[in-house]
């Protein structure tokens, strides 16, 4: 019987874990190059983003207490006894609201550069219920300190809950377990944010970068039919992204060093709203919108015309993909900018007068 | 009032009462009518009185069902017209002292007013038949009288001391009296004032507070300490326990007034006990046993609050950079508690009564400080450390950097892999 000859090293592992394949596959990997090429980082910084997010959240939860009685005890623990606590706890809020700023980039480059279309719209769909699932991390997260400010935002917050017709009542009692916000909310959000949403985003981040890799990066529209240079992944591309994610960390550290996240003051259900209560700033348009439409419009509770409005723009937009293109398949490239453009400055505008006003 | 006409008014008032809502002619006239004779008519309708149905054959007798006005006043009827001056705290007196009727009002009210005024000044000068000292209708008005927690009330707390005023800051009203005027201008400069109406303290001292309300007078040089103790407790305790109590009981003075005053007292300070504008000065010289006390007491006290300022200012600085010290800032509290503990002491005239607390006071300052120093020692270790983390950061994205070019630059002298 011929003996077969035992690998060694990388070899082994190649023999176990296909390494080969997956080395031909980042060997054969290009990306396009571009006047936009630049935008093509920002999906990886997220991703980066949300592994910090992940590490530091695991840290945090050697020491959090999910409970109305110790949360804020637990965390201004984690800020003055624990070493280095502040620092996690810092990078966690930060990189936090930082990862929804890329996720937010990515998006409107992915819309710019017309790469939702055709064979992308499930990595499309995918990308959005990630945001979608980002923004349930923040809301839950901002609950869990359990000072004051976020207790009303998050009362707020399930309050515009309940006013959807029909189902309202029972999606606003399913999200803070009881009638108001309290102890359940707080066990709830928490649940929430360390075992359902890391879940399902890990699901949906899973299928996001798969189907990235699987149809490749997307060039332009105005590049269709010329012959783009192109970058290999690996090293070149990878290594330029690591620079981006060094860069991000940098900002990240800096924020984190000089801009501690504050506390504030423990929440006391009993104590009135305190003035000028606002959430956190990737909220701030819709609840401006809301702000600023009348109590009632031709017999309408004004709260519940801006929330189906909002439902319809939302609809609209995760529907992009199929509304961009013609009968004949032909992307509406200066509709769907025209879209893009409104959108985001509908979103800064009314972010920046939520804030200031 | 004789007292054939006090027992008419009475049993009036019992058989009427009930029938308020009945036929009253008086009001039916007097409404159209002018000037003083309708006044009475129109100020009634927010009397406490009419919401209780009484009307003004009340007091002033005389028959409300008699469409005549001959019959209607008719003095066989007990109508009296105006009210003597004198008449009117024994007609008021004559429901308001009656404990069961009374009762059917208001039970917890209290029917001893007659009893008061004739104790207080008013009422001993009104008994000799001066009818310039203030009676029951002077304070309360005459047919606007609404209850003491109405705002409008003119005895509300906060109108108090300008009803007072409208005869004790008038100077030829108080001229015969030989009483100063200057009460109300230095009341409302002083610290009660200032609880009352710019903290919107209702419980903060007014004259009554005081002087009593029903049984005004001013309070005996003896009874100073005690007057004022009933609202600062451990004040009166703490000065009862000093040396100046009998010295001051001895001189005749006023206890706490000696120092504070009366009407206008400011609010105390550090600078009572020392310097230029000490109150101790005119008795105690620099360099008695006293004068030393006196200024070792403000020496701890100023220490202690210089202590707890610099503190506060540490930890403010720390907070604003944005470090987590609602620890010790919340510590810090425990230090002005001893602080007030010291002030409070220090009504004792010891030197070591006052030492005490300020120890206390000054070893939480010590330790909030260290924290909020602490603090922004982590606040410059942080930075440092971010200066160093974006250094390295730097150098590996340069190093990064340098090697994308090298192997860029290697690839360039081979042919690219083709796009896909």
């Amino acid at each position: 019987m011929a003996s077969a000859t035992r690998p060694e090293g990388l070899g082994w592992l190649d023999e176990r874990l296909g390494l080969s394949a997956l080395r031909e596959f980042a060997a054969h990997k290009t990306v396009p190059l571009h006047s936009a090429t630049v935008w093509y980082y920002f999906g990886g910084i997220t991703l980066f983003l949300f592994t910090i997010q992940v590490l530091t959240g695991v840290l945090l939860l050697l020491y959090y207490r999910p409970s109305p009685t110790e949360a804020y005890e637990s965390v201004q623990f984690i800020m003055t006894r624990v070493q280095f606590g502040w620092l996690v706890r810092s990078i966690h809020s930060w990189s936090a609201n930082l990862m929804i700023l890329t996720a937010f980039i990515h998006m409107f480059s992915v819309v710019f550069l017309h790469s939702y279309r055709r064979p992308r719209e499930i990595t499309w769909l995918s990308g959005l219920v990630l945001l979608g699932l980002a923004l349930g991390f923040g809301f839950s997260g901002y609950l869990l300190p359990w000072n004051k400010v976020s207790y009303f935002a998050t009362k707020v917050g399930t309050d515009m809950a309940a006013s959807v017709p029909v189902v309202g009542h029972q999606v606003a009692r399913f999200l803070r377990g009881g009638a108001d916000v309290g102890g359940a909310t707080l066990t709830r959000f928490f649940g929430f944010h360390v075992a359902i949403l890391p879940g399902l985003t890990t699901l949906l981040l899973v299928v996001h970068l798969g189907l990235v890799q699987r149809h490749g990066m997307s060039s332009p529209p105005w590049s269709e039919g010329k012959k783009l240079a192109q970058m290999r992944f690996f090293p070149n591309f990878f290594l330029r992204e690591l620079m981006a994610w060094y860069a991000a960390l940098a900002v990240l550290g800096s924020l984190a060093a000089l801009f501690p996240w504050e506390l504030g003051e423990k929440a006391d259900p009993f104590a009135p709203a305190p003035a000028g209560i606002r959430p956190e700033w990737y909220f701030l348009a819709p609840f401006y919108t809301l702000k600023l439409i009348p109590s009632h419009v031709w017999q309408v509770e004004g709260e519940l015309l801006g929330l189906m409005g909002f439902a319809l723009l939302a609809a609209w937009w995760v529907l992009l993909p199929f509304w961009a293109s013609n009968s004949k398949g032909d992307v509406r490239t200066r509709w769907v900018t025209g879209a893009g453009v409104a959108l985001l400055a509908y979103l800064v505008t009314f972010s920046l007068l939520g804030y200031f006003r | 009032m004789t007292a054939r006409k006090t027992g008419l008014l009475a049993c009036l008032f019992l058989t009427l009462a009930p029938l308020a809502t009945a036929k009253d002619s008086c009001t039916e006239c007097h409404s159209n009518m002018d000037g003083t004779l309708k006044a009475p008519v129109t100020d009634y309708v927010n009397d406490i009185h009419a919401r209780h149905g009484f009307s003004c054959a009340d007091c002033h007798g005389g028959d409300r069902n008699a469409d005549d006005p001959e019959a209607a006043m008719n003095p066989a009827k007990g109508f009296m017209g105006h009210i003597a001056r004198t008449a009117v705290p024994a007609l008021c007196a004559h429901c308001h002292s009656d404990a069961a009727l009374m009762h059917r009002f208001k039970p917890q009210q209290r029917v001893d007013q007659l009893a008061l005024y004739l104790t207080s000044v008013h009422g001993k000068r009104l008994a000799t038949g001066d009818t310039a000292v203030a009676n029951c209708v002077d304070c309360h008005s005459v047919h606007n009288i609404r209850e003491v927690k109405d705002p409008q009330s003119p005895v509300y707390p906060l109108k108090l001391p300008e009803t007072c005023a409208r005869c004790h800051a008038d100077a030829a009203h108080m001229a015969p009296y030989k009483i100063q005027t200057n009460q109300f201008a230095e009341y409302r400069a002083s610290v009660h004032w200032e609880a009352l109406s710019k903290r919107g303290d209702l419980s903060a001292p007014n004259c009554a507070s005081c002087h009593g309300n029903h049984g005004a007078a001013p309070p005996q040089v003896a009874s100073v300490a005690e007057v004022c103790g009933a609202c600062h407790v451990l004040f009166e305790e703490m000065y009862n326990k000093s040396p100046h109590q009998p010295v001051f009981a001895a001189m005749g003075g006023g206890g706490c007034t000696v120092c504070h005053g009366n009407h206008g007292i400011r609010k105390p300070g550090i600078e009572m006990l020392a310097g230029g504008g000490a109150v101790c000065a005119p008795c105690h010289d620099a360099g008695s046993a006293g004068g030393a006390a006196a200024a070792q007491m403000a020496g701890l006290l100023t220490k202690l609050d210089t202590a707890l300022t610099q503190s506060d200012a540490v930890l403010n600085r720390a907070h604003d950079s944005g470090m987590e010290v609602s620890e010790p800032i919340l510590r810090q509290m425990e230090g002005r508690q001893a602080q007030v503990k010291a002030l409070v002491a220090m009504h004792e005239f010891q030197v070591a009564a006052v030492a005490k607390p300020v120890q206390e006071g000054l070893a939480v300052a010590a330790a909030t400080r260290r924290a909020g120093e602490k603090a922004l020692q982590d606040r410059d270790s942080r930075r440092v450390g971010l200066a160093l983390s974006l250094v390295t950061i730097l150098v590996t994205m340069a190093g990064l950097w340098m090697a994308i070019r090298s192997l860029e630059s290697k690839a360039s002298a081979v042919p690219k892999p083709a796009g896909r």
